[in-house]
Order: structure tokens, then sequence, then C-alpha cells
């Protein structure tokens, strides 16, 4: 009993001394809940963006990579030179990097994936992102020599994609399940159908993550996304798909909510081949049949940035175009009548499975419905949206989210769905690409988005937001989404 | 009786067969090439067709069809598409969260839906039947994904006992379990619900029945009889109705595991349907056909015991 007596304070402070300091030490791991699951987690062997979205920067990297703000800065690659001639891009690696199992990152493994990703039977779906690599030549192990076909402005931007990371000819076979990067975090788990597990890479190459773990969750259904944010059961979730539950969020002390935008031009595209769309005043009058206020308002929520033509508004190089399109279902009836359709025409509205495309096609339905043309809706999934739509060009009207990074150069592919054929236009994407110096690039662009914008190949609508809903406390998850990444490598928990 | 067996043998055998091929040539003929959606909008044409020739995708129907059924009868499922690993791996996961899942659901249903239909049956017009005749009203009417959320807003939300949905993996038993209760709550309901009127409308005809009629006579009370004689009989049907909503259990819980996020079959037929990843689609559907038959066969064989008439009759 005596014995008990003594004991008892130095038990209790002991409790409370391990009470306080398990309040002081910060949450170290994160929860991150996305909307997709990887199918695999082989970056480099298909479109999937849910791959990105867990793996890059934080598992992978490339030579160079997106920051949060879009811009591209060096990654493996310390610094390049380019030659005269915009020819030669020659990489100096950086010292010392290794591989997850161990393996030492040099210029052979950046020779062995480049030259993977443009062979014959690659499998890479951005295929087109090494289209113009003549040849890559190791110089010594820190440095490779990259040679192009012809000069390429965007060369140093394409090798920041995610299709462009750097892998090693040891770990390549089975890295659809177990990819083995350079990146500040390793994976670990994977649990198909529910988590997948990362753990901090300790012998990182660069500035070490913050988080020792992080767990990604894969939760669809908007309902449950709901409920798991609720219950605390994730710590953040990456594009919510339930705009409609965002002021709930932000009403409530114990969430933040934050909302980006993501590279997705959506569009209204219309297929430039199909009469009467190959009129250019019928895709006016389309283009000024459509309220896109009143679509973003609709369909997202207000969550969305009105666009005028191809562009993204974050992009230092943006045209604000929209005064082009200003909804003006008058002036689109005239455009009618002058193009020959008075009594206006009916046209096919196809539209894949996300919430922007079949809740925006209601509204662009009926917004047509006013000035005469007839827009028979009809619902495909993705797969089938892939082969009636993109592949097949079967198709007058649809509305897709272009995600890709800069990608108005598909207007200079009179094969791309909407199959706008203009000589002009193909001839300023050649120029473009041949085109290193900063301001003639601006342009360049500024020019592009204006010939588009004025051809009115497609109806623009708006560039898709990202919502972001994570607790509070939680700092350095990206607001805007250059590319689709979680990247966690800056994330931290202030206490 | 072995003639019995062979005949629902040779039944069964027929009726995989035919599954086998109208699963695969429905599947086949769903619009969207898998190639082209795993490789995305950007893909050129050289990339697509080499990714259709890793696929097999260029091989004829007939020998696709012959390839997959030979190889499912020696345990090889193929490798999936989309997710590059066995689909035998794939289902060895998710069968473990949905067969659990569709026991415990069945389990909870039987316990609410048994003692419910008894007193129901046995205290016919009065209170506690038309209780319970208007809750399983409703709950015969009302959808368990409605359910599932109402669950969800009250025990995940508000009280926070238990997760809105995951499964930890059954590395801890509990926590397994506590993670599988609120969906098994919410599949059990309606069929608790169906349950518990067919064993009280079950129990009632065999309340008329004149061997009922013949042990009252024997002295025995209306509650003896009852549990002594109607309810092993009233049981037939009802084990019937089990066999097929295990089943249903089984193959169902689509919505359930999507609103719970689950890992499960039911989740990897919907996620494998969206990324038109083929294989994993015919083979699970192919494996709950197959689950589906050998129930049917195995009530075939448990009336066959009951019922001499039926194995004279084949």
């Amino acid at each position: 009993m005596t014995h008990f007596t003594k004991l008892l304070p130095i038990l209790l402070g002991g409790s409370v001394l391990a009470l306080t300091a398990s309040m002081a030490s910060a949450q170290t791991d994160i929860t991150v809940a996305i909307q997709l699951e990887p199918p695999n987690l082989d970056p480099t062997g298909g479109a999937a963006q849910a791959i990105d979205s867990v793996l890059y920067s934080n598992v992978f990297e490339g030579l160079t990579r997106f920051m949060a703000d879009g811009s591209v800065v060096a990654g493996l690659a310390e610094s390049w030179e380019i030659s005269d001639d915009g020819l030669t891009y020659t990489f100096m690696l950086h010292d010392g990097v290794t591989f997850h199992d161990g393996t030492t990152m040099d210029a052979e493994d950046v020779k062995f994936s480049l030259d993977r990703a443009r062979a014959e039977d690659s499998i890479n779906a951005q295929k087109g992102l090494f289209a113009d690599i003549a040849d890559v030549m190791v110089i010594d192990p820190l440095s490779v020599a990259v040679t192009l076909t012809q000069p390429n402005g965007m060369f140093l931007f394409n090798m920041a994609w995610g299709d462009a990371v750097i892998v090693a000819p040891e770990s390549i076979e089975n890295i659809a399940s177990n990819p083995i990067g350079t990146g500040a975090f390793a994976f670990t788990d994977w649990v198909q159908g529910d988590r997948l597990e990362l753990t901090r890479n300790d012998t990182y190459w660069g500035q070490p993550a913050a988080l020792e773990a992080a767990t990604f969750r894969f939760i669809s259904d908007p309902t449950a996304a709901f409920a798991a944010v609720m219950a605390e059961d994730v710590d953040a979730f990456v594009g919510f798909p339930a705009p409609e539950n965002l002021p709930q969020f932000e009403a409530d002390p114990r969430f933040q909510v934050l909302v980006g935008n993501t590279e997705g031009e959506t569009i209204l595209s219309m297929n430039n081949k199909m009469p009467p769309f190959d009129n250019v005043l019928v895709r006016q009058a389309v283009s000024l049949a459509i309220d896109r206020q009143a679509i973003i308002d609709g369909a997202m929520f207000g969550y969305g940035t009105p666009i005028g033509t191809h562009f993204a508004p974050h992009n230092p190089d943006y045209v604000d175009l929209i005064a082009n399109s200003t909804y003006n279902p008058e002036r689109a009836r005239e455009l009618l009548t002058e193009a020959g359709f008075a009594d206006g025409f009916a046209t096919t509205l196809k539209l894949p499975p996300p919430s922007y495309a079949r809740r925006g096609g209601e509204i662009i339905a009926s917004q047509l419905r006013a000035v005469g043309i007839t827009a028979e809706i009809s619902n495909l999934e993705w797969a089938q949206w892939i082969e009636e739509v993109f592949t097949g060009k079967d198709f007058g009207l649809s509305i897709v989210s272009h995600t890709e990074p800069m990608d108005i150069g598909i207007y200079a592919n009179p094969e791309y769905y909407f199959q706008y054929d203009n000589a002009e236009f193909q001839a300023l994407m050649v120029t473009l690409n041949a085109t290193t110096d900063p301001a003639t690039r601006s342009d360049l662009l500024a020019k592009a988005q204006t010939t588009i914008s004025e051809d009115y190949v497609n109806g623009y609508l708006f560039q898709l937001a990202v919502p972001t809903v994570a607790k509070a406390g939680l700092n350095g998850l990206w607001l805007d989404q250059p590319t689709a990444a979680v990247d966690l490598t800056g994330v931290t928990w202030s206490q | 009786m072995i003639r019995y067996i062979a005949s629902r043998l040779l039944s069964l055998t027929l009726s995989l067969i035919a599954a086998s091929i109208v699963i695969f040539a429905v599947i086949e003929v769903i619009p969207g090439d898998p190639a082209s959606f795993m490789l995305g909008v950007n893909a050129r044409a050289d990339t697509l067709a080499a990714l259709r020739e890793q696929m097999g995708l260029n091989d004829p129907l007939p020998l696709r069809y012959f390839n997959w059924v030979t190889g499912m009868l020696t345990g090889d499922f193929g490798t999936s598409w989309t997710y590059k690993t066995p689909v035998a791996d794939l289902v060895n996961d998710r069968i473990w969260v949905s067969l659990p899942l569709a026991i415990y659901a069945l389990f909870i249903s039987t316990i609410i839906a048994f003692p419910a239909g008894i007193i129901a049956a046995s205290r016919r017009g009065g209170m506690g039947d038309v209780s319970i005749m208007g809750a399983t009203q409703l709950g015969v009417a009302i959808p368990n994904f409605w359910f599932a959320m109402i669950l969800v807003l009250i025990f995940a939300i508000k009280l926070r006992w238990f997760s809105a949905g995951g499964f930890p993996g059954w590395d801890n038993p509990f926590l397994a379990l506590k993670s599988l209760t609120l969906p098994a709550v919410a599949l059990a309901l309606p069929q608790a619900a169906i349950l518990a009127r067919i064993m009280r409308s079950s129990l009632l005809d065999n309340l008329g029945e004149d061997y009922i009629r013949t042990a009252r006579a024997k002295g025995l009370t209306r509650r003896q009889a009852l549990w002594r004689h109607a309810v092993r009989n009233a049981l037939i049907p009802v084990l019937t109705i089990i066999g097929l909503q295990f089943s249903f259990l089984l193959a169902g819980g689509i919505i359930i595991e999507q609103i719970f996020f689950l890992p499960g079959l039911g989740r990897l037929i919907f996620q494998s349907i969206s990324a038109r990843d083929l294989i994993v689609v015919e083979s699970v559907v192919m494996l709950l056909v197959f689950v589906v038959i050998v129930v049917n066969f195995a009530v075939d064989l448990a009336y066959a015991a009951v019922d001499p008439r039926l194995r004279s009759r084949a």
C-alpha cells in the first residue's frame, strides 16, 4: 500500500507527461481521398490520370517537373544547355540520386526511359511528347544529350509530364504493381479497391518530405465522399465530387475548402466537318446561344472560370476573348437565318459521364432550343465516348474537358475529333514549336488563341475547377492542378 | 438417388456452358474499345495497335472464347488488362470482403426475420402482427442504399461510432467486422422484411393443415403445435428464399459497396465495366453464375433429401 501511494504521483505525472507529449507532437501522416483508383501504377503505360494523381512527384520524377503554379522547373536534371540550332539538349543530372530499390539513377536510366517511351512497340499514352527525339546519347554517367529532329519550344515542358518520368531497367518489369522511382516517397502497399500507401524516402536526394507516411483512398461515390470527409475518415479530399456540399464544408471550422483551376478547358465541341457545323456562321450562332455563366452556376454550382478560347486563364499568355462569344440569343438567331437555317436544325449532343457534361448538357440543350436548334442528348460511357465521338467522329456536339496542359496544338491536327482544318493555324503551330524566344512565343500563342476563338471552332465554356476539402491545419496542398497530381512533397500539418 | 444427382449435375453443366457463351457474347458486344480507353484521347494509332496486339484483341472471337474457357477450367482466369495482375488474385482479394459481408447480412436478416415472422403468425391480426407487417412493408419498399445513407448519417457522421466506409483488412477481425457492420445492416434490412413476410405466411399455411389440427386434438396448445410442428415444416420455403438471397447478397452488393467504398466483388465489376476490363468482368460474372448454380444444386439436393417423391420422379 505504501509502495502504491508513493508510486501514484509518479504514475500520474508520467501519464500527464505522456499525454502532453502526444498532444504536442504534430500529425506526421496523411490520408488523402481521390475519386478514381489508378488501374495500375505505371505512369508510362496508360492514360489514366489517377496514376499521376498518386505517383507524380511523390514516387516518380522526370528531368523537369511542374510546380503548383504550372511553371516548369528542373527535376532530376540539375541544369541543361540548349545548342544554338535548338536541336540538342544536354541535361546535367543531379549527383547521388538513387531509386527506391537502392540502384543509382544515372544517364543510362534517362536513355532507357526516353528510348522505351518512343520505341515502336511503346504503349506510352503520350507518345507524341517524344516524337521529335532523334537520338538519346549518354555522355557520362551524369550527362545525357537528347537530339531532336526539329526545334521544339515545348520540349522542356513535355519532359515534365508524368508520362516522361525516369524509370530504371532493373525495376521496369513489375512497375505496374511495384513502382520504383526516385521521389520523396516510396511505394509500400496497394490494397486494390481500397487504398495505396506511401512512406517517406529517407535517402531522398532533395528536400525530404515533412510527412512520414501517406495513404490514398479511392472514393468515387459523391455521397460516400461527403460521409468520409464529415466523419473525418480522410484528412483531405482532392477533386471533391459534389460541389453542392462545398458551402457546408466552408461553414464548418473543422475544414478548409480550396478551389483551384485545372488545365481542363471545358468546351462544347462541334464537328467542324459535319454540316451545318462546317459553316462558321452556324458555329458562331451556337457559341452566342450559350450562356456560360448559367452553365457554370447550374452544372458546377458556380465553380469554374469562364473562357473564350482554348487556353488556361491562369497561364501568363492567356488572352481574354470571352467578348467574342457573349451570350446573345437574338444575334444567334440572326446568324442562323443568315446561314440558311431560319427554322433551326436538329443535331446530336453526345455526353461523356462526368457531371459537368451531363448536367451542362441539359442546360445547353435548352439554351440551344431557345434559338431553334434541337440537340438530341445521348449519354455515353467513357469507352463508348472515345469510340463513337473521339475516334469515330460520329457526333454533332459534345461536351468535354480537355485536361492536357498546353494543348492548343490539337487545333493544328485536322484529324482531331472536332476536325478543324485551317492551314494558317497549322503553319502558326509549326512556327511556335520551332520558337524558343519567350516574347515571340507569347505573340504566337496570342494569335493562336484569337484565331480559334474568332473561327468559333468550338463553344468555349469554362476552365474546370478542382475543389479540395481538407482538414484545418493542413498546409502545402496544391491549389491548382497544372497536371493531375496530388503532390505531397511540400505538405505539412500546423499545430 | 444417383440418377437424380446425375441428372442435376448434367443440367448444372449445361447451364454453366450456356451462361459462359451468353456472358462472353454480351460483354464482347458492349461498345467501347478497351485499348483506346486505356490509352486515352492522345493515343497515336501505332500505340493503339501495339497495345491491341499485347492484349490479344486481334485474335478471332471463337479463339478468345476458347482460350478463356479452357483457362478457367485450369484455374487460370487470365490477366486483367488495366490492373495488369491475374484476375484470380483480384477475385481472391475481393471475395474476402464480399463473402463475409453476404454471410453477415444473411445472419442479421435471419435473426430479425425468424422471430418477427413467428410472432406475427402466432398473433395473427393482433397488434404485434399489424406492427410487424407494417414494418416489413416499409422494409420491402425502401431500397437498401437509402438505408445505407441513413446509417452513415447517424452512426458515422453524427455519433462517430463507425467509420463512413473502407475496409481495414482481416488482420484485426474485430475492426474488419466493425467496418462490415453498417453495410451488412443496410443489406440485411430489406432482406429481413421479405424473409419475415414469407416466414409468416408459410407458418400460417402450415397452421391450417390437418396435422396441426391432429396435434391440437392430441392436447397440444396452439403455441406448442406451432413450435413443435409448424415451424419446422414452414422452414422449407424459407430456406429456398435464403438460398436465393445469399446469391443476391453476394452479387448484389454493388451499390452498397460503392456507398461504403468497400473493396468487394461488386465494386470490382463496377470498376472493370467502366474501364472496359472485359476479362475481369467476364470472369467475375461467370464466377457468380457458378455460385448461384451450385447453390441451386445444393437446394435441389436438400429437397430430395426431404421429399422422397422428387427422387422417384427423376
